[in-house]
């Protein structure tokens, strides 16, 4: 039985319909990621399951049991938010020890100390307690913030961006804090973002939600590898993709604009349809197929990516390391054609039948 | 076109130091980054130049012209802001020819000018529309136009991406870099983003706490880094910094690893620590490579998928975690052993009691 299931919650407000018949399940112990762009329902669909906000059609379950007339409270899922919430004029400890102490629970003093101490040793702010919370970091006040949630062992934890708002860094080994403490607690989260390489790197697995409706489900590899739709494609990966608009013509499909051609897959193929390829699946070789220009080049350090000029279109590459390649020279290169991507014109994924 | 010369440029905001003494040569063409966290001294350093500061002490040339003192107005330089600063009530064509009006060049050149920068900029038909119904990208490839358009001796932009999001950074990112190589005009431009500094400059400048750490090419800053704090602030993740002590061709880390010291890096060791122990070991994620056989040792604390690779963040000691990238087929569960060996040209040393970069004589 799933922990968490939704079953074709739609939700509309006043001009715009934010949820579409969502329908998504996850399993105890799982670290799930919905991930979409601006607007696309992420927020309320958290606030559903929370209780915060009620559906128009559609349930939660909760262990197979629908939810929908609890009030939040009786769920016993814990939310984290982008922003902080933490009370300011009170200590770390009182902070974190706070939804232990609530009228609803009443938790012995001993048993809140070593909960907050066990809590605050886990996300490295034990030194922290005295503080007080205005005294702190970004950092520190998010930790303090997932800490308060964490603290009282909830059956669910919603977390609404709770990186977005700390720089590049912090996010990064606060990310891997989060991700460690989910694993080692075996507790289950429900991760909302739009940030596709928080989704890749946290995800067990992931919902893609586009325009209030669940475009793809999978695991990361399933996302980044077998992406549904176009949308997909384009949402995940960076660089992004290159799609391309091509044609088959028997046994060969050509790119439009640049005079690429490459063997036909096995696949039913429609006369015009799009190509997607990966950056990392075109390779400078020395005796690669193909032949273009560099057109410019920007070294990140660990790889390089290449704008590489062939016919009208701009193709993106990326190769490991600062390139050798000079702006305006001719350059061969070859592409990963197993690796490749096919969409319809209705932006769907082909495949085999 | 121009040179731009900052000789001990310094200012001060009363008792705060913003920019501590500052030498920058910026070549003709060159495009230079001023790169560091949020109150690194970067933007007041760009202010300075364009004159909307004023220095403390120090002298700024302009193609060996000091305009130290002089108004912005009379230094030929064009600013490009985070926020477009477009006039709203104005079409995206008046506020293009705007800067030409206000210097009452004729109309015929006005609009060969603005034809020739809404060419290169891919806006032409926009010229009609206002600023406010434009996309967050158009309204900044419109304020790029107006600052072309004068044809300044140089551009100065502070932070111009830094409001848009991600993906449309990325192209935009590509535009200016093309348009720097077609029009070859020297270019200072300031970020806090280490990915922005590294893909558009020729050369970075890093800032940190109001001093210069280091001034180089992104390979240098990338391969070389001055110090600890380049080390860090440089890549994503940083450069790994493991903390341990030399001696006898071995630097013993924390907890049981050891190290061998390429041969090369002895003499240079030896001599930058004058007998100190205490040494910092540095490596890039990319030079750490797993291999059953490998001398250094540790468990996986978590693994990340980015699409095309893997990060496997790797404990080597209490609290002490290093990442090293790897190909995607890897990842493993928490806990797992990891055995891995370090690319003895990618090794780096760094010196904690003054966190410089100990140097072997030929670089590279």
């Amino acid at each position: 039985m799933s922990q968490v299931e939704l079953k074709g919650i739609s939700k509309r407000f006043p001009g715009v319909q934010a949820l579409d018949g969502v329908s998504f399940a996850f399993e105890h112990g799982e670290f799930f990621v919905l991930l979409g762009p601006t607007g696309a329902g992420k927020t309320t669909t958290l606030r559903i399951i929370a209780g915060l906000e009620r559906q128009d059609q559609g349930s939660v379950l909760l262990d197979g049991r629908p939810i929908d007339a609890l009030t939040p409270a009786e769920r016993d899922v814990a939310f984290v938010f982008q922003q902080y919430s933490l009370y300011p004029t009170m200590t770390v400890y009182d902070n974190l020890a706070f939804p232990l102490r609530s009228p609803l629970r009443k938790t012995p003093e001993a048993q809140v100390k070593s909960r907050v101490e066990d809590t605050a040793e886990k996300l490295r702010i034990a030194h922290l307690l005295n503080r007080k919370t205005a005294q702190l970091s970004g950092g520190e006040m998010q930790r303090v913030a997932i800490g308060r949630a964490i603290v009282r062992q909830p059956r669910l934890f919603l977390m609404d961006e709770p990186l977005s708002n700390l720089d590049a860094k912090l996010r990064e080994a606060l990310r891997v804090e989060l991700k460690h403490l989910q694993k080692t607690q075996g507790s289950t989260t429900l991760f909302v973002t739009h940030d596709q390489i928080e989704a890749l790197t946290m995800a067990d697995r992931i919902a893609v939600l586009n325009e209030g409706r669940i475009v793809q489900q999978g695991s990361p590899v399933d996302i980044y590898d077998r992406p549904a739709t176009t949308f997909v494609a384009q949402l995940v990966g960076t660089p992004r993709i290159n799609l391309l608009e091509a044609g088959r013509n028997g046994g060969t499909v050509s790119v439009k604009g640049s005079g690429l051609s490459l063997t036909a897959p096995r696949l039913p193929l429609p006369e015009s349809f799009l190509l997607g390829i990966r950056p990392e699946d075109i390779r400078p070789e020395p005796k690669g197929a193909f032949l273009g220009k560099v057109f410019l080049t920007e070294p990140l350090g660990v790889e390089t990516i290449l704008h590489i000029r062939c016919g009208e279109l701009t193709l993106l590459s990326l190769v490991p390391g600062m390139a050798a390649q000079r702006v305006g020279e001719e350059l061969r290169f070859g592409i990963l054609q197993e690796k490749l991507h096919y969409f319809g014109l209705d932006k769907k994924r082909i495949t085999a039948e | 076109m121009a040179t731009i010369e900052l000789l001990k440029v310094e200012k001060r905001f009363g008792e705060l130091q913003a920019v501590k003494p500052l030498d920058l040569t910026i070549s003709d063409g060159e495009f230079v980054v001023l790169l560091g966290p949020s109150g690194c001294g970067k933007t007041t350093t760009l202010r300075m130049i364009s004159g909307l500061e004023t220095v403390t002490s120090g002298r700024i040339l302009l193609d060996g012209r000091d305009v130290t003192y002089k108004h912005p107005s009379e230094r030929d330089v064009a600013f490009v802001f985070q926020f477009y600063a477009l006039y709203t009530h104005l079409s995206v064509r008046q506020n293009i020819a705007f800067p030409l009006q206000a210097q009452g060049e004729k109309r015929e050149l006005i609009d060969r000018r603005v034809k020739e920068v809404v060419d290169i900029l891919r806006i032409g038909h926009l010229l009609r529309a206002r600023p406010g119904k434009l996309s967050g990208g158009d309204q900044q490839r419109v304020a790029l136009a107006r600052a072309l358009v004068r044809r300044p001796a140089a551009f100065l932009m502070d932070e111009p991406l830094g409001a848009l999001d991600a993906e449309l950074r990325e192209t935009m990112r590509a535009e200016i870099k093309n348009l720097h190589i077609a029009q070859h005009a020297t270019t200072v431009y300031v970020t806090h983003d280490q990915i922005e500094a590294m893909a558009m400059g020729d050369r970075i400048v890093v800032m940190s706490d109001a001093e210069v750490q280091q001034v180089g090419s992104p390979a240098e800053v990338y391969y070389d880094p001055a110090n600890l704090f380049v080390a860090r602030f440089i890549g994503s993740p940083g450069m790994n910094l493991v903390n341990g002590h030399f001696a006898e061709g071995l630097v013993r880390l924390q907890g049981t690893n050891r190290y061998a010291v390429p041969p090369a890096w002895k003499k240079p060791l030896a001599q930058a620590l004058e007998g100190r122990e205490e040494v910092v070991l540095g490596f890039r994620p990319e030079a750490a490579h797993v291999n059953p056989n490998g001398a250094l040792s540790g468990e996986v604390y978590a693994s990340d998928m980015h699409g095309g690779y893997t990060v496997l963040h790797v404990n080597i000691d209490e609290n002490e975690i290093v990442h090293i990238r790897s190909d995607r087929q890897t990842s493993p569960a928490i806990g797992t052993p990891v055995r891995f060996d370090l690319d003895p040209e990618m090794v780096r040393f760094f010196d904690p009691r003054t966190e410089a970069a100990v140097r072997r004589e030929a670089l590279r």
